[in-house]
């Protein structure tokens, strides 16, 4: 029973992790019809904008130490952030300690803009060209801001803890009534779950519930009868595909403490996020949101040592099984519209 | 007037000896050409293949840098580095049997086709007379078979199988970097020491050649010590999200947990481990511990403040006080502005190490410079006395247990040697099973002739 809970603990966070990723992709196919294989490297470019926080919190100054030496043998300079000497070393430090949160505050825009940019400087071209070339250009894409991110951060993984505060665990099997010590789990690993959930209610609130997003939500329906009503629906949903690049840039922000940052973290990410939406039905927003989760879980189990035993290798292979298990019953996937890329 | 002495036959003699003179080199080239790639010029080629790209880029990059630094102290440039305390002197910074050393560079991606790719277009166009470098066994073991069949020498880097050296050595293959082996020969008193004899260990390992022959040798030194082991898990390469091969370490009783991954896994598997609290548990009675068996410099930096207090081993690290290892420093601090890793060391060391191997042979000859090498003793190099060993061209030196820092003071020394291990305690026979048994073999040397 423990080990159940504790799986589906660990499907939760990588689950919230394909959910995000996978909304914006739908997102972004849903309104302009683009399959954007380049929605990896956003997750990737929003882990970069915690350590890019990271580095401006801890920009320094040099203060030279005559009683330790260097690697050479010289005095050494000790770095000292400015947040530390303009605020003091306690809030100074909690600031530099609270670098990943606080990124959010940069991914937001950064990726906001990095969305526009993209859709208009180079996506927009390919609205009407065949999805093969659309999967090109955008893999294409993906590589050179990888090896942009590369050039400039290298090669290794790049540490982006979470607040002292919230980089411990809890004994969640002892609040249950467990043996303590045995279902144990990480508070950010919660708190990305529950940061998860509050940026998918958050888009579906706003697609819901503003004109904006009912504009969007028509457009998505049908796009030539909006556009007759004299509705700009080109430039909603370039707002649209900003929006699905913050929600992937604020994933890889929060998913720092969980993985180091690499630069083909999104890679990594974005092959499974394809099968999660394809699962889910292409185009349907609550589909990938469920089958984000529900693989993320799936996941997790298969990787657990009873199940290797029976089928070794299975924690590889699980997520394209359940994938060709629901094509082959559920062709349009779990919550697939009709006639979405069936023309 | 002139007198022009001009004469039918003094043309005809004047022609016999220069076609002779122009003759003469071609005769000798048609000699010496018997083996790969036979430096004819005023100058030799290296071949320095490394990841230039992929996960271990930094690490190739590094790796780079010192092979450099090398070529330029056998040059004559710069202050010659370890050639001042090497004890062979052979080398006098005038390059390499009168020829100036220059190189070429390949990228092997950590990836075992594109190395040999790589190592192939240098051999073939460049025609480099040695490879050197690299950052994974299953490259250095692919990279070893290719340079055995072209003819030439290869130089292993950053590999730590025991397969390198042992069932897959090669006659024309050498490895001065430590192994899986020592590793565990190395660490198993510190962590009795440490951690008593009484423990239960659960091992997660990296699903390739070099994870399988770690977690073999540390499992076999750990239960000498009285250790159970309870588990050992295979992890694939790059999984990043360990949490599901973590959380079962818990409830099996384990209280120790052995890392047998390296690179970008190790960061992530251990910082997920901290992160579920593993090292602040209790369990059986006892402190929970993580081991990480083989360190790395750059892995550890990418590791920040998990690594604290956790036990590991390496081939060698810059804050060893030895006379060898402060002229690297020097050498290596001064030019680039940061300490060389471990690996940068061993690459530069490999590099000295053939050139002084051809000039004491008198030949680049393949077979002359192995045969220079096998059994070659030498000391100054950052080691301690070492042996390049004949039966199976491995080195046998002094091993370094390390240690997380609990309080570095710069990115540069986040691990701290705990103990120089000597080399008696991490040797062992040629034929050892680990190794291949008695059927290991290095083969015939290949000239490429």
């Amino acid at each position: 029973m423990e080990a159940i809970i504790l799986q589906i603990l660990n499907g939760l966070d990588k689950g919230s992790a394909y959910a995000l990723i996978a909304l914006g992709l739908t997102l972004i196919f849903g309104t302009l019809g683009v399959v954007n294989f380049a929605h990896g490297a956003l997750f990737m470019i929003g882990a970069f904008c915690a350590v890019v926080m990271q580095r401006l919190l801890g920009l320094s100054y040099e203060q030279v130490d005559p009683t330790k030496t260097d690697f050479l043998g010289n005095p050494l300079k000790v770095q000292v952030p400015y947040v530390e000497s303009w605020f003091g070393p306690e809030i100074g430090g909690a600031i530099v300690d609270w670098s990943v949160p606080l990124a959010i505050v940069l991914a937001i825009p950064v990726m906001v803009i990095l969305g526009f940019v993209m859709e208009r400087g180079l996506i927009k071209h390919f609205y009407k060209r065949p999805h093969a070339d659309q999967i090109l250009v955008t893999f294409g894409l993906a590589i050179v801001l990888q090896e942009v991110i590369k050039y400039f951060f290298g090669a290794n993984p790049i540490q982006s803890g979470a607040p002292a505060a919230l980089s411990g665990s809890f004994d969640f099997g002892a609040m249950l009534g467990f043996d303590p010590n045995v279902v144990i789990y990480p508070f950010w690993r919660l708190v990305y779950f529950l940061f998860s959930l509050v940026i998918i209610a958050g888009v579906f609130a706003f697609l819901q519930f503003t004109t904006f997003g009912m504009v969007v939500r028509a457009g998505m329906a049908d796009r030539e009868t909006v556009g007759l009503l004299g509705i700009d629906i080109d430039r909603r949903f370039t707002i649209m595909f900003g929006l699905a690049a913050a929600v992937a840039g604020l994933a890889g922000v929060m998913y720092t403490p969980i993985l180091a940052p690499n630069y083909h973290m999104g890679m990594d990410f974005l092959v499974l996020s394809f099968v999660v939406v394809v699962v889910g039905g292409m185009g349907s927003l609550p589909g990938a949101v469920a089958a984000g989760f529900l693989l993320g879980i799936l996941q997790s189990f298969a990787s657990m040592n009873e199940v290797k035993s029976i089928i070794p290798g299975i924690d590889q292979v699980i997520i394209y099984l359940v994938a060709i298990v629901i094509l082959l019953t559920r062709p349009r996937g779990l919550m697939g519209r009709k006639g979405v890329m069936e023309d | 007037m002139t007198n022009s002495n001009l004469t039918r036959r003094g043309v005809l003699k004047t022609g016999a000896v220069t076609g002779a003179g122009l003759a003469l080199p071609t005769i000798f080239t048609s000699r010496a050409s018997a083996f790969t790639n036979e430096p004819t010029g005023s100058t030799v080629t290296f071949g320095f293949n490394v990841p230039q790209t992929g996960p271990y880029a930094e690490e190739g990059l590094d790796e780079l840098r010192a092979q450099e630094l090398a070529v330029e102290h056998l040059n004559g440039m710069g202050d010659g580095g370890m050639l001042q305390t090497f004890s062979s002197k052979t080398l006098d910074g005038t390059g390499i049997l009168g020829k100036k050393v220059q190189f070429v560079t390949g990228d092997t991606q950590t990836k075992s086709d594109a190395a040999r790719a790589a190592a192939k277009s240098m051999i073939e166009k460049d025609g480099v007379v040695m490879i050197n470098g690299g950052s994974s066994s299953g490259v250095a073991v692919a990279v070893q078979g290719l340079c055995q069949e072209a003819g030439i020498i290869f130089m292993a880097g950053l590999t730590h199988s025991n397969d390198t050296t042992g069932k897959d050595r090669k006659k024309n293959g050498f490895r001065h970097f430590f192994n899986a082996y020592m590793s565990g020969a190395a660490l198993a008193p510190v962590l009795e020491k440490a951690y008593g004899t009484d423990r239960r260990a659960y091992h997660l390992t990296a699903d390739y050649t070099w994870g399988y022959t770690q977690q073999e040798s540390i499992q076999a030194s750990t239960e000498a010590l009285g250790w159970q082991t309870v588990n050992n898990v295979l992890t694939p390469v790059g999984a990043g999200d360990f949490s599901s091969y973590i959380t079962p370490v818990l409830q099996s009783g384990a209280d120790v947990l052995i890392l047998n991954h390296y690179g970008g896994d190790m960061v992530n598997s251990l910082t997920q481990a901290v992160q579920f609290g593993l090292r602040d548990k209790q369990v059986n009675g006892k402190q929970f511990e993580i081991v990480v068996p083989l360190y790395s410099e750059l892995m550890a930096e990418g590791a920040g403040d998990n690594i604290k207090g956790v036990y590991g081993s390496m081939n060698w690290n810059w804050q060893l006080q030895d006379p060898g290892t402060k002229a690297f420093v020097k050498s290596f601090g001064e030019r680039y502005g940061r300490p060389p890793s471990n690996s940068a060391h061993t690459c530069y060391v490999q590099t000295l190490l053939y050139a002084d191997a051809v000039a004491r042979a008198g030949s680049f000859n393949p077979c002359a410079v192995a045969e220079a090498l096998e059994g070659f003793e030498f000391d100054g190099m950052g080691n301690g006395p070492t042996t390049y060993r004949a039966e199976d061209h491995q080195c046998f030196k002094d091993v370094l247990v390390m240690k997380g820092a609990e309080n570095p003071t710069t990115k540069f020394d986040v691990l701290e040697v705990v103990e120089v291990t000597p080399r008696a305690q991490v040797e062992y026979a040629p034929d050892h099973p680990m190794f291949g048994g008695a059927e290991a073999s290095l083969g015939e040397c290949n000239d490429g002739a």
